[in-house]
């Protein structure tokens, strides 16, 4: 659909430059495309039925197979306890996304509903609320999150909370200034003087206006919440250890690394990096879809 | 280029004075945090398991946990603050002043280094890759600073060990010193400086990278740019002294956001590589519960992220002649 409507935005830098890039680089972004939502539905469908099939008693330990490199038989390599480390990152994948996914629910819905209130109260809740985006802000993501965890630890739900709780600002302000730019179009000149109430207006007209952007800053948020839980349970803040997540197994594998074996490193880390890049092509697919003029802004 | 100072006073004076209040709510949470949470620091210095009389137990409480709501412990730690005492870090059994003195010298060190160089290497590499917009230069640095911005800086640190101190040994894992030395030498210094650096710098190389090469590839499609070419001007003035000078001015003005990924690479590659900065004791003071040291250097990121924002709001007013200082 974007295609056959690309060419009628007419002469000018913008129109070249959309038929050159939209024209030549069609069949580069397709596979790209492809191989993001294929990615991301290979993860969903791993840490979904994974599982079912392979029940893993977390803590099994064989000792005779530890620290084996890559092989036919496990194409990862095991552990220093002598687990399977395929089998042992799907199910730190499945700890992390579901961290990275409930973290992301949360500070979403934070975001719009404050995003939503200040853009359409305005006025001294928008001021308010504003300098408390400054507030968050003001404090490195990560440090918050540290700050939190550290005094609500241990357990899954301060890391949760953390992540939560320090992102929910960008959306805020992403809601916030969509809304800004709502509330001068005509359908809500015309549903305010039809006499449509505050709320109306809110839920009715500006709220599913906002929701296409609102989700596409959800969807980006779990690759990056998912990037905080890592990054928290590394610096063994995080998920307890019988829970390991991405982060964890990476944290506990720096023994094995410094004995200069590096698959237990590398693998899981390799997990964080597709994953957050399949997510980020997918959302970028679904921009392209919301905002075509937008496409060359950057993803991450 | 005349510096307009009096504007730029103005300016540095109006942004301490809104400083105070987000510094003074930032660090209120902090408390209303730590009253909200099961942390005891009376627990925390004793220890879980120690079986200390009821007596000491409360006489330590006397000592350790002033009384009153969490506004008012937040009200004599300001003041105490202010007057320059933050406090004892229970982790390091050193004063948290003395800690910071310490350890700042060395974070500002290591972030130093990696902020310019990545703020190099980015502009060279997203000129290189912006020269020719789809060429295989521009895929092969753009496709490497996504996967780069995707990657955990903790892990590139872990491999970067891997490869450069066990494989090749070249370079030291991690610390200040070699083991069983305290002296720090120029040559010691750098080689252990070598890797936490280039990590750091890899980990904050992909935006800068990315953004150079927006700015540049827009500023080429621009009209002036059209002009320049039509009149003969060769590429290379195009490049550097079009395309560059006016992208570069919306990288130049986010350059001082970036403090706080750049605080947060500092926290995970001090960590991995044990470097003696204030990030890998905010780290060690979080893994100890060490709630005075760990106020403090949240405070002081706070700051320091503060401070960006003045100076990216300055280098955008000095940069921009369209922009007036004494309106922002």
């Amino acid at each position: 659909m974007a295609q056959e409507t690309a060419p009628t935005t007419g002469p000018g830098p913008a129109g070249a430059r959309w038929r050159r890039v939209g024209g030549a680089r069609r069949g580069t972004r397709r596979v790209r495309a492809v191989a993001s939502c294929a990615l991301v539905g290979l993860a969903a469908l791993a840490v979904l039925l994974v599982p079912v099939f392979f029940p893993l008693d977390q803590q099994a330990v064989d000792l005779t197979a530890k620290l084996l490199p890559p092989s036919a038989e496990h194409p990862f390599g095991t552990d220093d306890m002598g687990r399977d480390l395929l089998l042992r990152s799907v199910y730190g994948l499945r700890v992390s996304l579901l961290v990275g996914l409930v973290a992301a629910l949360v500070a979403s819905l934070i975001g719009l509903a404050l995003g939503c209130l200040a853009g359409a109260v305005g006025g001294w809740f928008d001021r308010v609320l504003m300098r408390v985006v400054d507030t968050f802000t003001a404090v490195p993501h990560l440090l918050m999150g540290v700050f939190i965890v550290a005094m609500f630890r241990p357990g899954v739900w301060p890391v949760v909370a953390s992540v939560g709780l320090t992102h929910w600002v960008s959306t805020a302000r992403i809601v916030r200034a969509e809304v800004h730019s709502l509330r001068s179009r005509p359908f809500v000149d015309a549903a305010i003087s039809g006499g449509a109430s505050r709320l109306r207006v809110a839920g009715r007209h500006l709220l599913p206006a906002v929701l296409p952007q609102a989700g596409l800053a959800a969807v980006l948020m779990v690759p990056h919440a998912v990037w905080h839980e890592s990054a928290l349970s590394f610096l063994g803040l995080g998920i307890p250890a019988h829970q390991a997540s991405l982060g964890t197994m990476i944290n506990g594998a720096r023994g094995s690394l410094a004995a200069g074996d590096w698959w237990p490193t590398l693998f899981p880390g390799l997990f964080i990096v597709v994953t957050t890049l399949a997510v980020a092509g997918a959302a970028g697919l679904w921009r392209e879809r919301i905002n075509p003029r937008r496409r060359s802004e950057l993803v991450l | 280029m005349t510096v307009p100072w009096p504007a730029v006073a103005r300016l540095v004076g109006r942004r301490a004075l809104a400083a105070v209040p987000v510094l003074a709510v930032v660090t209120l949470g902090m408390f209303a945090v730590a009253a909200a949470s099961p942390f005891d620091p009376v627990r925390r210095y004793v220890g879980e398991s120690s079986g200390v009389s009821q007596e000491t137990l409360d006489a330590l409480r006397e000592n350790l946990s002033p009384d009153g709501t969490f506004v008012e412990q937040w009200w004599s730690w300001l003041t105490s603050a202010l007057g320059g005492d933050l406090g004892q870090s229970l982790a390091l059994r050193q004063p948290v002043s003395q800690v910071i003195a310490e350890r700042i010298g060395w974070s500002l060190l290591l972030c130093a280094v990696a902020f310019v160089g990545s703020v190099l290497l980015g502009t060279a590499l997203g000129v290189l890759a912006a020269r020719r917009e789809g060429g295989w230069l521009d895929r092969v640095v753009t496709s490497l600073g996504y996967t780069l911005q995707a990657a955990p800086p903790f892990w590139l640190a872990l491999l970067a060990i891997w490869l450069f101190a066990l494989q090749l040994d070249v370079l030291p894992a991690g610390g200040l010193t070699e083991a069983g030395s305290d002296t720090v030498t120029a040559g010691g210094l750098l080689s252990h400086l070598a890797l936490p650096a280039a990590v750091l710098t890899i980990s904050q190389l992909p935006w800068f990278v990315l953004y150079v090469r927006q700015g540049v590839t827009d500023a080429l499609h621009e009209d002036p740019v059209r002009g320049a070419r039509a009149r003969g001007v060769s590429e290379r003035t195009v490049l550097l002294g079009h395309g560059l000078r006016s992208g570069l001015l919306p990288v130049l003005t986010l350059v001082g956001t970036r403090i706080p990924e750049l605080i947060t690479g500092a926290l995970l590659v001090e960590t991995v590589f044990s470097w003696p900065g204030i990030a890998s004791a905010t780290v060690r003071a979080a893994t100890a519960t060490d709630f005075p040291l760990l106020a403090a250097l949240t405070a002081l990121s706070a700051l320091a992220v503060l401070a960006g924002n003045l100076l990216a709001d300055l280098l955008y007013g000095l940069a921009d002649p369209r922009v007036d200082l004494n309106e922002m």
